[in-house]
């Protein structure tokens, strides 16, 4: 075993000590377990946000796409700053609602809104299918990290396998103190990589970012603006706006919402996390210092810039430690994707589905789910050759959808009705099924159009879709007194 | 419900700069700081977001003491004086 492995290795254990001790003197309930008893403070609540912001796509999924696409990648950036600001006011209403009638998931928050047992499976299952492509994508960074570090000698396919062991002991072991505990040891870690190789490498092999931009500038002339055509500006906004809307819309952030203590915690997070999305300034670095240094990695090669410029660049201790930060930004948000997709089909899928289900049993239950869960993702991992970023893009595209339905429930007169929602979000979902499974694009339906519409990220027409439907099939349904009705004002305390 | 305060549209300034400003500042130069031009934009964009969110969570802080007679002790939980 080579130096770099070793220390990957002592980090797994540290980990796994780590979710032990957290565990400690606790009596596991399912709310112990998934939500960590809403006991959680500032530093917590930003903890698990961030552990679940930074992770392996931030890491080599960004670094990636800076070495493989150049100016798009800063779409990264700039999604998060948005979704903050909007969290301002999201946040708080989603967790009085979800305190004042102790829900547990987004799911709860649906059925609760639109009295609508259905429509809570509905979202539950388009939850879980957005997150096997987020679950896929840690996976295959755990994979790229454990084969790269191992020079090899470990396949892709050994190392994904050890990867998912690990994943599903953490999660089982520890549920989500665990992950709040690593997400500590695991952002001090990422944080000091980041920036460590951020600033080092442009000053190292071209002594500046000036210089080193204007090195790329010269050997890809507008690799570092947006082209006219395919992820143009119009490609760029839809993006960003459908990201940042869809942001909160993932279970798992949905569900972390609920685990602060009061929302004094979301105004902080408003101020704090923009900056500390400026990590990601420093992942892109890394990437653009690696065009130049280690040319020729193409498609989904490219998420392996920035280990293979690290091991050109250190010797085999530090290229374990950068390999242990990746594993720790895979294993936090992998965990936490775990977590919540199982405990998310044992209580709103299977419970509502079978009601005389007992909590223990849901909670057997949801710790059963979490490795048949994590064998769907291996399978998809050692399948598919997709680069880590459209993974992530196809799974915002699917949470994306539920964002109309939560918006129009929040107004004391909610404009949606239940039979409303439920259409609007499956012709979302058909039509972004319809489209990834096709390979369609606007530009190849319509080609004579304006490139500013048909570079559009096809989202946004299934957002559209979904809106239409929704209001239409709302506005037919109102009059049979149906809707969610305003019997408890979303915003009580105002 | 009352309207909300107009101080708070100050909070969709980063975004607008972000959504329609980047198809402008969509250039490579002249570089700001070592980065290319599009780049600098969008850390601006990011920096900004933080600073507008401070000043409209402070100005919340105070319309929210303001809104309340008993106003709770200065510096202690601003949350909202309303529970």
């Amino acid at each position: 075993m080579n130096p770099a492995l070793l220390v990957i290795a002592a980090f797994l254990v540290l980990s796994f000590a780590l979710g032990l001790l957290a565990r400690r003197g606790r009596t596991m309930t399912l709310e112990q377990w998934s939500v960590g008893g809403r006991g959680f403070g500032a530093v917590f609540v930003f903890l698990l946000m961030a552990g679940e912001i930074y992770t392996t796509f931030t890491f080599l999924g960004g670094s990636g796409w800076a070495y493989g696409r150049g100016a798009p990648a800063f779409y990264i950036l700039s999604y998060g700053a948005l979704a903050f600001s909007f969290s301002y006011f999201l946040l708080p209403v989603i967790w009085r609602y979800g305190t004042k009638h102790h829900l547990h998931s987004q799911a709860d928050f649906f059925v609760s809104k639109y009295k609508s047992p259905a429509l809570g499976v509905i979202v539950s299952l388009v939850g879980v299918a957005a997150l096997i492509p987020y679950l896929v994508l840690q996976l295959k960074g755990l994979g790229i990290i454990v084969s790269e570090t191992s020079n090899g000698s470990l396949s892709v396919a050994t190392a994904v396998w050890i990867s998912v062991a690990a994943l599903v002991g953490y999660v089982v072991i520890s549920g989500v103190h665990g992950s709040a505990w690593t997400a500590v040891v695991k952002d001090v870690m990422i944080l000091t990589v980041a920036v460590g190789l951020g600033v080092y490498l442009p000053l190292h092999y071209y002594g500046g970012y000036g210089a080193m931009f204007e090195a790329i500038e010269r050997a890809k002339p507008g690799f570092l603006s947006l082209p006219a055509k395919g992820m143009s500006p119009s490609w760029f906004v839809s993006t960003v706006l459908l990201s940042a809307v869809g942001f909160y819309m993932w279970p798992h952030a949905f569900g972390s919402v609920y685990t602060a203590r009061s929302e004094e915690v979301f105004r902080k997070n408003a101020v704090v996390m923009p900056l500390y999305q400026l990590v990601l300034l420093f992942v892109f670095f890394v990437g653009f210092a690696a065009i130049l240094q280690m040319p020729g990695l193409t498609g989904a090669q490219a998420d392996l810039s920035l280990l293979r410029i690290s091991k050109l660049a250190f010797p085999p201790l530090v290229v374990g430690l950068i390999g242990a930060a990746g594993l720790l930004t895979a294993l936090v948000p992998g965990s936490m994707i775990l977590l919540t997709a199982s405990t998310i089909l044992a209580k709103n899928v299977v419970r509502p589905l079978a009601p005389a289900t007992s909590e223990r049993a849901v909670g057997r239950l949801a710790r059963g789910l979490v490795p048949a869960v994590a064998l769907v993702a291996v399978f998809f991992t050692l399948r598919g050759g997709e680069a880590i970023v459209p993974l992530l893009l196809l799974g915002y595209n699917l949470v994306t959808q539920l964002f109309p339905a939560l918006i129009l429930s929040l107004p004391e007169r909610p404009l949606a009705t239940r039979t409303g929602a439920i259409a609007g979000i499956l012709a979302g979902e058909a039509t972004i099924a319809w489209v990834s499974l096709s390979g369609t694009t606007l530009a190849k339906l319509y080609p004579r159009w304006p490139s500013a519409i048909t570079d559009l990220n096809v989202g946004i027409v299934a957002m559209t879709v979904n809106v239409v439907v929704l209001l239409a099939v709302s506005a037919t349904t109102r009059g049979r007194a149906e809707a969610g009705s305003g019997a408890q004002p979303a915003t009580a305390t105002r | 419900m009352r309207r909300p305060p107009l101080y708070r549209w100050l909070a969709a300034l980063p975004a607008l700069l972000i959504l329609v400003g980047v198809p402008f500042a969509n250039r490579v130069h002249r570089m700001v700081l070592g980065l290319p031009f599009l780049l600098f934009w969008i850390v601006c964009c990011v920096v900004l977001t933080s600073a507008v969110m401070a000043l409209v969570g402070a100005l919340d802080a105070k319309h929210a003491a303001d809104a309340t007679p008993s106003t709770p002790p200065a510096g202690a939980a601003n949350s909202d004086g309303s529970r």
